[in-house]
């Protein structure tokens, strides 16, 4: 071990870092708003990066079609038992919020088929097919039982996750894919050789990072679910409205993972259930943050990040184990330093 | 009372049994096309499309259930199958966990089994199961004649941190060892790592005349592409789980020059015509590719493919002795498949005798290397 290895680990400790650390986050915004372990999370890495690939590779990516079949659905769904008057009086207002913007996704994603070098086209269509899949997914899955207990949520969340790894499967296929590089190049820092791609994950989640905190203390939605986090019943009361905000906190979250997966599709191979893992390491980072605080979390998936690339060097064979393991002595430490309060159980 | 149904019962299974027996032969089909292995799954399971449904005039029902690559489901498929559907012969499975189940269960209820993943038990508990894949150890043999050409003296090994990631290890070692040649890094991964920076940096250090990976499909690519980003310039050798399309497609430039063994299916056209798998070989590849797409090929449809065809070779001989769907058919299939009959198939001759249940020999390995984003055999 010397200074080389030591920063060709932090280098990589950083980089992956930066990525649970957005997992992390998105975790527990939508954690304090809904009350949800967002679990399909990872499904929504692993949609981006391989859809990502597809379009590369020019072809349209089947999430599309789920995408537009979800927002009929849900139109059906608002729709029905509804006074026919009534029903017709909101239809287009429902189908410009559900309908459309999936069409739209799906046009920007023939547009990007037929236009293979357009880089960025690509990384627009598929932000805005998994970031639309956000609010679908609350409305259908999560909505009717917004009231229900942690464990139910937590557990049609499972359900969700398997449903869309599934899906998965069925659109991308079971092999790996991997998307061209945004950029090749690199520069020498002392013996370091530092990849834009590398860089670009970091600046990207730091970015991201400063705009959740600029959305949340500055913007109206912003402060709407910061109170829905801090008081459901209270922010109901002054008028917040609980589907607005959970469709919200999906919204941004299902952007936070499409952004996660268009940053990792260059530098490794994603399968149908790839995200899943990679999520799961945000959440030790997220727990490590008592599933409240965005700093907290922030640090802990970087040190996630750090003991991952350590143990994969020293101890390959167990570096999983070690990672998943770290979140032990995290819940025995909050367990004691922070009294277990009935209060969320009983909301 | 309860006793007497039972018997009724019984009799009425053993006489529908029997009567649905004549008709047609059942082949049962545990399958991975989902979950983990579903990778490999989706091809072993595309191979069933192109088997014919007649054997010897008498019409083949393939009943392929799904495990999504999960031993205890496996277990459950197999029992049903047996049990239930009462098959003829069993085929499966995709990963090494479920086709040990599948195979113990074969075992017990004395249904004749065609493996299509290695299988993780001793050879007096493979009575009744007949091994497809060429076994890691002689793959692995000809990775190593090729590193004595080269002169390599030092191996650095990076794998799948599961049973596959053993398997390889121990094959390579088991050759390694009499060739004098030392294994000086042990490293592990998982298919669903990110990085592999910290093995790599790992390797570099120890600085091995050559790499051997032992990962999958694309999930091979993640070393390979970090040990040649990284600067690594010695010869880097996969094993034959690593042969497919998507190996290439996800190593891209980084992917060129690495070496695999495989079956000859891969290479079909470029082998000599001498060679008797050439023809069937590249029959089937054409076929799968007409229904699949080009350069679709891959070892696992292969080995669905040479299951089927052992089983094709064996069941006229059993057809003398008894009538399908009976256990004297099943004995008689046994006794057919191990009667040293030799097969050509899509991954070498297969001669499969009482006490040889794998029956390959160095014809089902060739070396093939990833040359001009294809995969070619190594000259």
């Amino acid at each position: 071990m010397n200074l080389d290895i030591a920063l060709w680990l932090s280098q990589d400790a950083i980089t992956n870092g930066a990525v649970y650390a957005l997992l992390a986050i998105a975790l527990i915004l939508v954690y304090t708003v809904t009350r949800i372990i967002f679990v399909p999370q990872g499904e929504f890495i692993s949609f981006a990066a391989l859809s990502l690939a597809t379009l590369q590779a020019g072809e349209t990516p089947g999430a599309v079609y789920l995408l537009i079949a979800g927002g009929v659905l849900v139109v059906a769904l608002d729709t029905s038992g509804e006074p026919w008057d009534l029903a017709r009086q909101r239809l287009p207002g429902r189908l410009a919020r559900f309908v459309a913007p999936p069409l739209a996704a799906g046009a920007l994603a023939r547009l990007s088929v037929a236009r293979p070098d357009a880089l960025w086209l690509q990384i627009l269509a598929t932000l805005a097919i998994v970031t639309l899949m956000g609010p679908i997914v609350y409305r259908l899955a999560f909505q009717p039982i917004a009231d229900a207990s942690v464990l139910i949520l937590l557990i049609v969340a499972v359900a969700v996750h398997y449903v869309l790894t599934g899906m998965g499967l069925l659109f991308f296929g079971g092999e790996g894919l991997r998307s061209k590089p945004f950029s090749l190049l690199s520069f020498k820092l002392g013996a370091l050789n530092v990849t834009a791609q590398s860089l670009l994950i970091v600046i990207a989640s730091l970015a991201l990072i400063g705009a959740l905190w600029f959305l949340f203390e500055r913007t109206l939605y912003g402060k709407a679910l910061h109170a829905t986090a801090i008081n459901r019943v209270g922010a109901r009361l002054m008028g917040v409205s609980p589907n607005l905000s959970g469709q919200l906190s999906f919204t941004l979250a299902a952007f936070i993972a499409a952004v996660s997966g268009v940053l990792i599709a260059p530098i490794t191979t994603v399968y149908y259930d790839t995200g899943f893992l990679i999520s799961l390491k945000g959440f030790v980072g997220a727990t490590i943050g008592g599933m409240a605080s965005y700093p907290l979390a922030a640090a802990g998936s970087l040190l996630v990040g750090f003991l991952e690339a350590g143990s994969s060097f020293w101890w390959s064979a167990f570096k999983d184990p070690i990672v998943f393991t770290l979140i032990v002595p995290v819940l025995l430490w909050r367990s004691l330093s922070a009294p277990h309060s009935e209060k969320d159980d009983a909301q | 009372m309860r006793s007497r149904l039972t018997t009724v019962l019984g009799l009425a299974t053993l006489l529908w049994g029997g009567g649905a027996a004549a008709s047609e032969i059942k082949i049962g089909v545990t399958m991975g096309a989902t979950g983990p292995g579903a990778s490999l799954g989706v091809n072993y399971k595309n191979a069933f499309q192109l088997m014919p449904t007649t054997i010897a005039g008498i019409p083949v029902k393939y009943i392929i259930l799904e495990d999504g690559s999960d031993p205890t489901a496996a277990a459950k498929n197999v029992r049903q199958l047996v049990t239930e559907d009462h098959v003829d012969a069993l085929m499966g499975a995709v990963s090494v966990p479920s086709t040990t189940q599948m195979a113990l269960i074969a075992d017990e209820t004395r249904t004749p089994a065609i493996a299509l993943a290695p299988v993780a038990l001793p050879p007096d508990k493979l009575g009744w199961v007949f091994v497809v894949p060429q076994p890691v150890p002689l793959m692995m043999g000809a990775v190593v004649d090729d590193m004595k050409k080269k002169s390599v003296k030092t191996i650095g090994y990076i794998g799948f941190s599961d049973s596959w990631g053993d398997l390889v290890l121990q094959a390579t070692k088991k050759n390694a060892d009499p060739a004098g040649i030392k294994i000086i890094d042990e490293e592990r991964y998982a298919r669903a790592d990110t990085a592999v920076t910290g093995q790599i940096v790992k390797i570099l250090v120890a600085n091995p005349d050559a790499v051997v990976v032992g990962g999958s499909g694309a999930g091979a690519a993640l070393p390979q592409i970090a040990l040649r980003e990284k600067g690594y310039n010695g010869p880097i050798y996969h094993n034959h789980g690593t042969v497919n399309r998507e190996f290439i497609k996800v190593g891209g430039p980084a992917a060129e020059g690495a070496i695999a063994p495989t079956g000859p299916l891969m290479v079909a056209e470029e082998l000599p015509d001498s060679n008797p798998i050439k023809k069937v070989a590249v029959d089937f590849d054409r076929r799968y590719e007409a229904m699949f797409g080009a350069g679709s090929r891959n070892a696992f449809a292969g080995y669905s493919y040479d299951g089927f065809l052992l089983l094709e070779a064996a069941i006229p001989k059993a057809l003398q002795k008894a009538a399908p769907g009976t256990p004297e058919f099943r004995q008689a299939l046994r006794d057919a498949l191990e009667s040293g009959q030799s097969v050509v198939g899509v991954h070498g001759v297969y001669t499969q005798t009482k006490t040889d249940h794998f029956g390959l020999d160095g014809r089902a390995v060739v070396l093939v290397s990833v040359d001009h984003g294809a995969w070619r055999l190594l000259k």
